[in-house]
């Protein structure tokens, strides 16, 4: 029978991180998702990140809504806080979250039915607040929890497992972050992590809104000739618009510049986003270009990948809305709850 | 890296580290499991078509398995496969049924052993089911070679002793107890044997000569020593007793004093702990019958007075890198005299040969030993084959053992006119376990339990007699978990690079790391862009053919795999299949390169 939990065999000299953890000890319950399923590499990715920034495993949130990309967070740091919410209504519970304690670091992990079909609106909104957090869209074209029809980012002409073609047009993720004013926008594949970890790494730096769309095929239901979020096909086509590299504050003396074609971004936490082989006419930093750069791989039916958009100057959720500094937790119940004598003081501004 | 060739028995092989490294390639993983399910005739036997003696081994083996075993790498200990063995012995049903049948008409060929030591009897058991007349000259009154007069009865009963004996015998081997060979020429000229196996060991005890080394009757050579005590011409020694030597031969000694009536045994090293040639278990068994182990103590001087042994003077040593030489050399920081009423000297064994005439054909080399070649056992004289610790000097029982079973190959091959170097080639089967989703045929969880605790008699009651074994075997529940701490490690992850799709399902599974999807390089290089570090030199790394989607390849580093078989589950297009390895190694008489065209 297959093993309930993975041996606790452990690899005698494997390199620890600065808490002294391996990335076993960033690991969560086994997965149930499809042997092969592109989500069970995001979730490791994840444990890369998490394990190579020298996160804590308690100072993190994990959400999620419904679907197979929704089960993820189970799958890595059990030591973590997580909340499963309704179907498409992760990210209001993530903005509640976040203005309620902004210490931690919140990881929203949606799927392209819960974020681009019942949760559109909840996903638009969350941009638009620019709620600090790290959202992975989970994006395999397919509702696979109900076998395999197509959803809303599945691309015209795309083939079902059965043959039938898909002529909606699809939803792109990343072309509606960005125009709604998102600050950091990237896509990648779950099968590169080369790519994905650095990503990753630099959406938990990012303050606000970080956004990722990776393809996760579908190995049960979308991973055929004919689909479009293959992994043949992703392989084939995927078009790395800017290479990553994210160089954590804690390591940034080494960072060496190769100039020519090398552009930074220092992040708010002096962490630094150094982006390499970029075209002559693509700028990160200009929404505008971006977006028209974006338009022509699509018409050449290529999926642009990287971090292809990333904004540092803006005001995120907690300076919209003025939040408190301390998690409310760790508030005193009088300040939390100054009493009628208080409020009384409070109402008189409306009077 | 080339691909590598998982069509190459030796690959797999390889992996089975305990296997790798039993000289005779005993199937250990095939037989825990067949020990977990609880039959042990079953294991008992295919032990014994490797080792031939799977009890007595299962108590006196050198175990060569066990530091090789890859609990030992992943865990602390390694499995207890010696233990284990005896397990299958001691609970097997009657197996004299199910030894090889010996046909009744013979081949017509005749074939002497010399010395009826564990390397003969196994030429022995080879040989007689495939027709050959043979015949067996020993000294003693006894078979069992150096089984009998050098390890003790307390390690090994009598009884489980002559019964694997006799298993070889009843199959119509010609057996003259008594008869030493005097003259080797006048049995190859006038024995009419169409070939001779000399398998007398190395039964020449390693002698001190030192000042006063004569002038007491009490200072005894180990083996003899041993020897006479296994006959009953010694029963008792001296209250305080050295042992002079910290091999596992010193070992036998110092507890077969401790049961003769030695009250203050003491082993005298010249060495210091990690360079003791003794097993560590067997030290540890000594300890356990305190026995005191001095180190740095080198033997200086028999201190005998009126002919009545005193004592040993000894140079207390302290050992130092010497650059000039390049190696360790000692100094002296004092002299120490220890009382003792016996001395034992157990430093080694030399070969003799002085019935074997020089000019015969027989060439003899350095130290005086014939030249014997490593693989065919066959000496400068053709027909005339050498194995065990007549061959090369000490090793132990069970090299004995394959030099037997190799010997016999070779003796087969001079007998039917087949070249030496023809020698019947390694083979194996490779097949799936998978019984359907998340399902294999073997059990795959990895149980993390320390290793299983011998238990032994009572200190007291233990030392009373040399007939009272010391261990007492595992019983039911200890054999049921620590057949659990085996690794399958011959359940090898079989990998098909044409149906990966690179998902990195496997590779973000596998619990130990040890697996990477990266492009293609030189093993130095690639054993710095794996996983997790690849540092074991010594084990290997499978590289695939290029893979479809990337055309990179897919490396396994095998050192610290637990064969769980996570990857293979994680698989979506069973690219990685969990497939047990069974390899054929063949004996006399299956066929060779030349039978099978």
């Amino acid at each position: 029978m297959s093993p309930s939990a993975r041996p606790v065999a452990r690899h005698p000299r494997m390199r620890t991180n600065a808490l002294g953890l391996t990335p076993r000890d960033y690991e969560g319950a086994m997965s149930t998702l499809c042997a092969g399923c592109g989500h069970d590499s995001v979730t490791a990715a994840l444990i890369q990140a998490f394990y190579q920034m020298d996160v804590e495993p308690h100072r993190v949130a994990k959400l999620s809504g419904i679907g197979c990309s929704s089960k993820t967070p189970t799958y890595f740091m059990s030591q973590a806080h997580g909340f499963n919410s309704v179907h498409g209504r992760m990210p209001s519970i993530a903005a509640g979250a976040n203005a309620a304690n902004r210490d931690l670091l919140f990881v929203g992990i949606s799927g392209d039915g819960d974020s681009l079909s019942i949760g559109l609106g909840q996903f638009c909104h969350a941009i638009r607040r620019n709620v600090n957090m790290l959202y992975v869209l989970e994006n395999n074209g397919v509702y696979a929890l109900t076998k395999g029809q197509f959803s809303a980012s599945a691309d015209v002409g795309t083939r079902s497992k059965k043959g039938e073609v898909n002529r909606h047009g699809p939803i792109d993720p990343v072309n509606l972050a960005l125009s709604l004013g998102a600050t950091f926008v990237a896509r990648s594949f779950s099968g590169d992590k080369r790519q994905l970890v650095p990503l990753l790494k630099a959406g938990l730096a990012h303050k606000g809104f970080a956004f990722i769309d990776v393809i996760s095929p579908c190995v049960t239901f979308n991973d055929h000739v004919g689909s479009t979020k293959s992994y043949a096909h992703t392989r084939t086509h995927a078009h790395e618009v800017v290479e990553t590299d994210f160089v954590q504050l804690k390591s940034r003396i080494t960072a060496d510049y190769e100039g020519g074609s090398t552009q930074a971004v220092t992040m708010h936490d002096g962490s630094v986003v150094r982006f390499s082989k970029v075209s002559e006419d693509y700028d990160p930093r200009d929404r505008g270009k971006v977006l028209r750069y974006l338009r022509e791989v699509r018409n050449r039916g290529e999926v642009a990948t990287g971090l292809l958009y990333l904004e540092e100057s803006y005001e995120d959720l907690h300076e919209f809305e003025n939040t408190v500094e301390r998690p409310l937790v760790e508030l005193e119940y009088e300040t939390l709850c100054p009493g009628s004598k208080a409020l009384a003081e409070l109402q008189k501004e409306w009077w | 890296m080339e691909p590598t060739n998982t069509g190459d028995p030796q690959y797999y092989h390889r992996v089975v580290d305990c296997q790798w490294a039993c000289p005779a390639h005993t199937n250990v993983p095939e037989y825990i499991r067949l020990i977990a399910q609880g039959r042990y005739t079953d294991a008992y036997m295919l032990n014994r078509k490797s080792n031939v003696f799977p009890g007595i081994l299962g108590r006196t083996c050198d175990r060569p398995c066990e530091p090789a075993c890859r609990r030992t790498r992943v865990d602390e200990k390694p499995v207890a496969i010696c233990r284990l063995k005896r397990v299958a012995a001691d609970l097997r049903d009657p197996v004299a049924h199910l030894m090889p049948e010996v046909p009744e008409e013979k081949n017509g060929k005749r074939v002497a052993l010399i010395g009826g030591g564990p390397a003969s009897l196994t030429v022995a058991n080879d040989l007689l089911p495939l027709g050959y007349e043979v015949v067996l000259y020993e000294k003693h009154d006894r078979l069992g070679g150096l089984m009998l007069t050098n390890i003790p009865s307390f390690r090994l009963p009598e009884k489980v002793l002559s019964a694997e004996i006799g298993f070889i015998v009843d199959m119509g081997l010609e057996v003259h107890l008594e008869t030493p060979v005097t003259s080797m020429r006048d049995l190859w000229e006038n024995g009419g044997f169409d070939a001779v196996f000399v398998g007398v060991g190395a039964p020449r005890g390693k002698n001190l000569e030192l000042p006063g080394r004569y002038d007491s009757a009490n200072v005894h050579i180990g083996i003899d020593w041993l020897e006479s005590v296994a006959f009953e011409h010694i029963d008792s020694i001296g209250e305080r007793v050295l042992v002079i030597g910290v091999g596992n031969t010193a070992m036998d000694c110092c507890r077969t004093a401790k049961r003769l009536g030695g009250a203050e045994v003491k082993v005298m090293a010249r060495r210091g702990r990690k360079d003791f040639k003794a097993s560590e278990w067997e030290l540890e068994d000594a300890e356990e019958e305190k026995v005191e182990i001095l180190e740095y103590h080198s033997p200086k001087e028999f201190v005998v007075e009126d002919g009545v042994l005193k004592g040993m003077k000894f140079d207390v040593v302290e050992w130092y890198h010497d650059e000039e030489a390049g190696r360790e050399k000692s100094r002296t920081v004092e002299e120490v005299f220890i009382p003792c009423d016996d001395v034992v000297l157990a430093i080694g064994q030399d070969n003799a040969f002085p019935w074997m005439e020089r000019d015969m054909g027989i060439e003899f080399g350095k130290w005086d030993m014939p030249t014997v070649d490593r693989v065919t056992h066959q000496c400068s004289l053709p027909g005339i084959f050498f194995g065990g610790d007549a061959a090369w000097g000490p090793e132990n029982i069970i090299w004995a053992v394959e030099h037997g079973h190799q010997a016999a190959i070779s003796i087969h091959n001079h007998c039917q006119g087949i070249p030496l170097t023809d020698r019947p080639p390694a083979g194996m089967n490779l097949f799936s376990q998978k019984m359907g989703l998340h399902e294999w045929s073997y059990s795959n969880e990895y149980n993390p339990a320390a290793r299983t605790q011998m238990r032994y008699v009572d200190l007291e009651e233990r030392l009373r007699s040399m007939e009272v074994e010391a261990e007492l075997g595992f019983d039911v529940q200890q054999t049921a978990r620590e057949v659990q701490r085996c690794l399958n490690c011959d359940i090898q992850t079989d990998f098909e690079a044409k149906l990966c799709i690179e998902c990195d399902a496997c590779i973000d599974i596998c619990p130990l790391f040890c697996l990477t999807i990266t492009d293609n390089g030189e093993e130095e290089d690639l054993r710095q862009r794996l996983t997790a570090p690849a540092d074991n030199l010594k084990q290997a790394l499978y590289v695939s053919e290029a893979l479809p989607q990337t055309k990179r390849v897919m490396v396994k580093d095998e050192d610290l795999c637990v064969h769980c078989g996570l990857c293979a589950e994680r698989c979506p297009t069973a690219a990685w299949d969990m497939k047990k390895f069974d390899l054929i190694y063949p004996h006399a008489g299956q066929a060779s390169r030349a039978e099978v065209s």
